[in-house]
């Protein structure tokens, strides 16, 4: 099985992370995986996006026209991604920043208020974390542990005392999936 | 040793470091700067050298004069950079003296753009410099290959005392992908005969691309041609993936390569009998090899990110044995699986099945 990604949104809004994050977790459970990002002349608050391919099998193609999965964290990403999810893919949106209407029948939406949540949490910047938590609650490509064990392992030690905060935002991303396939 | 998410440019570096790299020079740009950003954290640390020279014209001819002490070293950069550097490669060339080079390929030509590209293909494999020389050119597709062609690369550098490039894209160079590092080689604690390491007690040595008489100038170019033949007959280096009964076979090198990957497993599952050739080492190029393959295949589709560079060779290769047709994107645009499939399904509509004639001997066009 292969499931391709893309995440998109302003430089600053963690995206390149977010996605790093889940390839760690992706490798550590034994998949193959692939991160390239868009780089180029880009800074905070201009636009960042980065594939990421997880697979059982050798990665071709590092790149893909349709994805699986858009994980879109602002507006221009959001016009940029929802014509190209493949059918019977899902779209993610952050709906702290994007009011959407959704316009495709034939894929899913889930708003995420991924800034709010972040906010209530007292730090805005992991709303990357709340997005990659109800991306694993709503997909299953990983268990959400692979992802938290993916933080204790590869977060660098001067950044390890916020391996706990970003594991709550997660846990709420997460929460947020249930409650709404709960209802 | 464990795999670790690596970005390209990053286990370059770190896999020359672990090669016994004994010095860097380089400039930056973009896309290889993690590159010479890595070198500059881990060569001090190591107590080995790092510098970072003015220009690229500065930094080969660091790598000219280090390389003529018998130690090894690199520099890195990409097309505009290496455009710089052609006077030097062509001295590091004629001095015979070891040195590998990392182009990380973008968008060209001119400044162009920092998005992957594989237009410096003919500059790289024909044309690194003035006067008649062939570097060893490797083309890795992925994070690994990245890592096992740096190693490579200074082997065979030693070997046959001669450039080594790794021709990468602004893909390998930016990707993050799992991959195994090798273990620390230590540098040589002993220099070669022929290096610059101070005459006491031995003849002097002379490192030198300057031959004023036509028959010393001439000896050396049949020094450096018999060399080339010999890196012919033992360094070629290829991946071949279902091209066994392939009635299309893709060629395509790096990225390009790894991308054609998918295009060929969906070919197959359309029931499309389509195979992948990707030559590893662009020089010396795999020839003997893509000529057999072309005997018993209909046609082969050349994919490349350029305006089609390597189609030469492979044209020269199979000799007119089958139709080759080129496909490419430029200015550091990316061909896409599906971009590749579509010309594959063109291609396998357009020209009928080969069949191998009764006796063995060679083929004949099945007239449907």
């Amino acid at each position: 099985m292969q499931t391709e990604l893309v995440f998109s949104g302003f430089g600053g809004q963690g995206v390149l992370f977010g996605g790093m994050v889940l390839a760690y977790a992706g490798m550590d459970n034994g998949k193959n995986v692939t991160w390239i990002p868009s780089y180029g002349p880009e800074m905070r608050g201009g636009t960042a996006h980065v594939t990421v391919v997880i697979s059982d099998e050798e990665i071709g193609s590092p790149l893909t026209r349709r994805p699986q999965v858009a994980v879109v964290f602002n507006i221009p990403s959001m016009t940029k991604y929802e014509d190209t999810v493949t059918p019977g893919g899902l779209l993610i949106y952050n709906s702290s920043l994007i009011n959407h209407s959704p316009k495709r029948a034939d894929i899913r939406y889930l708003a995420v208020p991924a800034n709010d949540i972040a906010g209530k949490l007292g730090n805005a910047r992991m709303a990357n974390m709340v997005v990659l938590g109800a991306l694993i609650a709503a997909t299953g490509l990983l268990p959400l542990e692979a992802v938290c064990q993916a933080l204790r392992n590869h977060l660098p030690a001067a950044k390890q005392k916020f391996v706990q905060s970003n594991i709550v935002a997660l846990q709420r991303g997460a929460d947020l999936v249930k409650n709404l396939q709960a209802a | 040793m464990a795999k670790e998410l690596l970005k390209g440019n990053v286990a370059i570096a770190e896999a020359a470091v672990r090669a016994g790299l004994q010095a860097y020079f380089g400039y930056p740009i973009t896309p290889q700067t993690e590159l010479l950003e890595h070198m500059s954290a881990r060569m001090p640390e190591l107590g080995r050298t790092f510098l970072q020279a003015e220009s690229e014209v500065a930094a080969i001819n660091m790598v000219y004069g280090a390389a003529s002490t018998g130690v090894r070293v690199m520099t890195s950069s990409s097309g505009p950079g290496i455009s710089l550097m052609q006077e030097g490669l062509s001295y590091i060339a004629g001095s015979e003296v070891p040195a590998v080079i990392v182009d990380i390929m973008r968008g060209g030509p001119g400044l162009g753009n920092i998005q992957p590209a594989q237009s410096d293909y003919n500059q790289i494999t024909k044309s690194a410099g003035h006067g008649d020389f062939r570097p060893i050119v490797l083309a890795p597709g992925t994070v690994q290959e990245a890592i096992d062609h740096t190693v490579l690369a200074f082997d065979l550098a030693d070997k046959y005392r001669t450039l080594v490039f790794v021709a990468g894209d602004g893909m390998i160079g930016q990707i993050m992908e799992p991959a195994e590092l090798p273990p620390m080689r230590q540098p040589a604690q002993t220099r070669p005969a022929w290096a610059l390491t101070g005459a006491d007690n031995r003849p002097k040595n002379v490192v030198s691309s300057l031959y004023l008489g036509a028959e010393k100038l001439e000896a050396l170019n049949k020094r450096l041609q018999a060399k080339l033949q010999q890196i012919k007959e033992n360094e070629v280096r290829f991946e071949a993936i279902n091209t066994a009964d392939a009635d299309i076979v893709i060629v395509a090198f790096g990225t390009a390569g790894r991308i054609a990957k998918t295009a060929v497993t969906e070919a197959r599952r359309q029931g499309l009998r389509v195979g992948l050739f990707r030559p590893v080492t662009l020089f010396p190029f795999p020839s003997s090899q893509l000529e057999k393959l072309a005997a018993r295949t209909k046609a082969m589709l050349v994919v490349e990110m350029n305006a089609g560079q390597m189609v030469d060779d492979v044209k020269l290769a199979v000799n007119g044995k089958t139709p080759v047709q080129f496909y490419g994107r430029t200015g550091g645009a990316v061909a896409l699986p599906d971009e590749i499939l579509d010309q594959i399904i063109l291609l396998d509509k357009r020209y009928p099945a080969k069949k191998a004639t009764p006796n063995g001997q060679g083929v004949v066009i099945s007239v449907a």
